[in-house]
């Protein structure tokens, strides 16, 4: 085939519709909203997280957070953003962060805005795991094992255990985004049938944390919940983004997919397990914090007028939510309530005002 | 109106195999489509594979563009298995055009096109000079160059599909599967779409094999025709040794008369009645 181009008439429109960038061996085709909804996203996340650790009874402006934060601080300041606030922040974002990417992963692979580790029954089997470590514990002997792992440990069992049946039960012969969905739909059911058992036969001090377990918290983080999740995300991040590329292709079907010359079953195996992985440490670490993976993507793909969820977008951006959800419930209600409460108030209208007012349909 | 294909010399006995079925079983879990089936396909070929609704014709393309796996027998490609090829080094030979390919929503015709370039591209080098030369190329050649910046979901069907061949084009594939390119498109599109094809086969050299069905039209625009009853191979070779009545009565069940076509002389089939 030629390579040289022949000249376009004037008025042509640009073949990609975004810029090209060639530095080097490095060359790629991107569109400014896809760049700058990131750097925003980040710039908002760093703001939002400083302004909450230095809410509190004892209250620190944003710059001496800021400046605490690269090794500037002193004294009590340090004391109380590093080691008494910073972990809960910490935690938020990396949840938000995980979330939102596995939200994009599921959602770009399954070609349907409604695959989320919500309603696919991942964060059911992370709470049927927790639950089940709080309320059986010195009860029977399985308890008594469930509750030496201790609830991070038990959930993110049951997630994976979820994570592996949904893979399990969807695969044949590759994974089909619709059977995955109605699969996940199952184990969702089968999941809350658990927690509801569980629970009537709880006492009712084991009922309650384990109620405020299953909504989301971000309530006494310390660093030993941010540690292995930060660890996760490091390795599982870079690689669900070595993966985009990929995902692109896995976004035109099957067919199409293989006829590019995709690994299909290699290529579905990657994207699902890395979203269950981030999932399953994130929900391990702060509850499932509902929504954010399911209206994250959705509302990333709007602002960026892509084809698909951006997934480095989705992460910031479902940081960016979780974090001031967790600002909100500490500072202006005037009792503080689980976060995953707040992620829905605030996530659902946002995405309904962008559907509403944008002429997209509502598929993919 | 110019008949494209009435250019190209007919393929040669001496000509070079590309892709070739040999005794392939194939089978969607229990159920066997096509059984013990020969096929092979030389270089600079048009292949129209025709044949009535559930025969497996759509089935055999789909093994030929290893799409499906043969649960026996193979499927060569330049004397290769198939099934042991790089999926990868496969898509740089053979692309094809799935019968109701999905586009995501919002994605312009120009990353679509773009997208055809995927097997030749790496995470680093996303959009080379090549790249975009060749992709600038194929928008001109399928005339889509002024609907770049269109959404994909915004274009007519017959647009569409233009789309489609022209991604089908980026990827720089000698062989070119297509399966019923034309379903769904009015008589005139239909013949747009098919004048594109013979083009690429004409002019771009591309080997091709389609299914099709519309015999009149099959028999226009391909040089061979193959055609199945059952999940076998009934008849195959020119338009005129293939579309005879005697096979319309065998295969397709139909009383016909076959007359020449008044533009090209090729055979054209004029339907008298089902028979049975």
């Amino acid at each position: 085939m030629s390579v040289t181009a022949p000249p376009r008439a004037p008025g042509t429109p640009p073949v990609r519709s975004g810029r090209t960038l060639r530095v080097g061996p490095v060359s790629a085709s991107l569109r400014w909203r896809e760049v700058a909804l990131p750097v925003v996203g980040f710039a908002a996340l760093v703001l939002v997280s400083a302004v909450s650790m230095g809410r509190g009874d004892f209250p620190i402006g944003v710059p001496d957070v800021l400046r605490t934060l690269v090794g500037l601080g002193e004294g009590p300041q340090e004391f109380i953003v590093l080691e008494l606030r910073a972990p809960r922040v910490v935690v938020g974002v990396l949840v938000g962060l995980a979330l939102g990417v596995a939200g994009a992963l599921f959602q770009t692979f399954a070609r349907n805005p409604l695959a989320s580790p919500d309603t696919l029954g991942l964060t059911t089997g992370a709470s049927a795991g927790a639950v089940a470590a709080i309320v059986l514990t010195g009860d029977t002997a399985t308890g008594a094992v469930l509750g030496g792992l201790g609830i991070p440990t038990a959930a993110l069992l049951g997630a994976a255990v979820a994570g592996l049946l949904l893979f399990a039960l969807a695969w044949r012969a590759g994974l089909d985004g619709y059977r995955l969905v109605l699969v996940g739909i199952a184990l969702w059911s089968v999941g809350n049938a658990l927690i509801d058992w569980l629970l009537t036969r709880a006492e009712i001090y084991d009922a309650t944390s384990a109620y405020v377990w299953i909504t989301g918290s971000l309530n006494s983080r310390t660093w030993d919940h941010a540690v292995p999740l930060a660890i996760a995300l490091a390795v599982l991040v870079p690689l669900a983004l070595a993966a985009s590329r990929v995902l692109a292709a896995l976004q035109f079907g099957d067919d199409t997919a293989r006829g590019l010359g995709v690994r299909l079953a290699g290529a579905q195996t990657a994207v699902v397990l890395l979203a269950v992985g981030l999932v399953a440490f994130a929900v391990s670490a702060a509850g499932p914090v509902t929504f954010v993976a399911l209206v994250v993507p959705q509302i990333a793909v709007r602002l960026t007028r892509g084809s698909r969820p951006p997934l480095l977008a989705s992460g910031l951006l479902g940081a960016l939510l979780v974090v001031s959800a967790d600002l909100v419930t500490r500072t202006v209600l005037p009792q503080a309530l689980p976060v995953g409460i707040l992620t829905a108030v605030i996530g659902a209208p946002y995405l309904l005002w962008l559907l509403v007012r944008g002429r997209r349909r509502s598929t993919l | 109106m110019t008949i494209e294909t009435e250019l190209v010399p007919a393929a040669t006995a001496t000509a070079r195999v590309r892709l070739a079925a040999e005794h392939v079983r194939l089978a969607y879990d229990e159920r066997v489509v096509v059984d013990d089936l020969d096929l092979e396909l030389t270089e600079g070929s048009f292949t129209a594979i025709v044949g009535p609704n559930g025969c497996g014709k759509s089935t055999l393309l789909r093994a030929l563009g290893r799409l499906l796996r043969p649960t026996s027998g193979q499927v060569l490609l330049d004397g290769r298995a198939i099934a042991r090829t790089p999926t990868r080094e496969v898509a740089k030979v053979l692309g094809l055009l799935p019968q109701t390919p999905v586009a995501p929503e919002g994605l312009t015709v120009g990353d679509l096109v773009a997208r055809g370039r995927h097997p030749h591209q790496s995470w680093l080098r996303q959009w080379s000079r090549d790249d975009e030369a060749v992709v600038t190329e194929a928008l001109t050649w399928t005339d889509m160059a002024d609907l770049a910046d269109r959404p994909v979901d915004a274009l007519s069907g017959g647009q569409r599909q233009r789309a489609w061949i022209s991604m089908a084009l980026a990827q720089g594939t000698d062989l070119l599967l297509l399966d019923e390119p034309t379903t769904y498109l009015d008589l005139s599109h239909q013949i747009d779409v098919l004048e594109l094809v013979g083009r690429l086969h004409a002019e771009r050299g591309r080997t091709v094999v389609v299914v099709l069905h519309d015999l009149n039209l099959a028999a226009r625009y391909a040089q061979r025709l193959v055609a199945m009853k059952d999940g076998a191979l009934v008849a195959s070779g020119s338009p005129a040794e293939v579309l005879t009545e005697q096979l319309l009565a065998d295969v397709f069940d139909l009383e016909a008369r076959v007359v020449p076509d008044p533009v090209t002389g090729t055979p054209m089939v004029v339907p008298v009645r089902r028979l049975r």
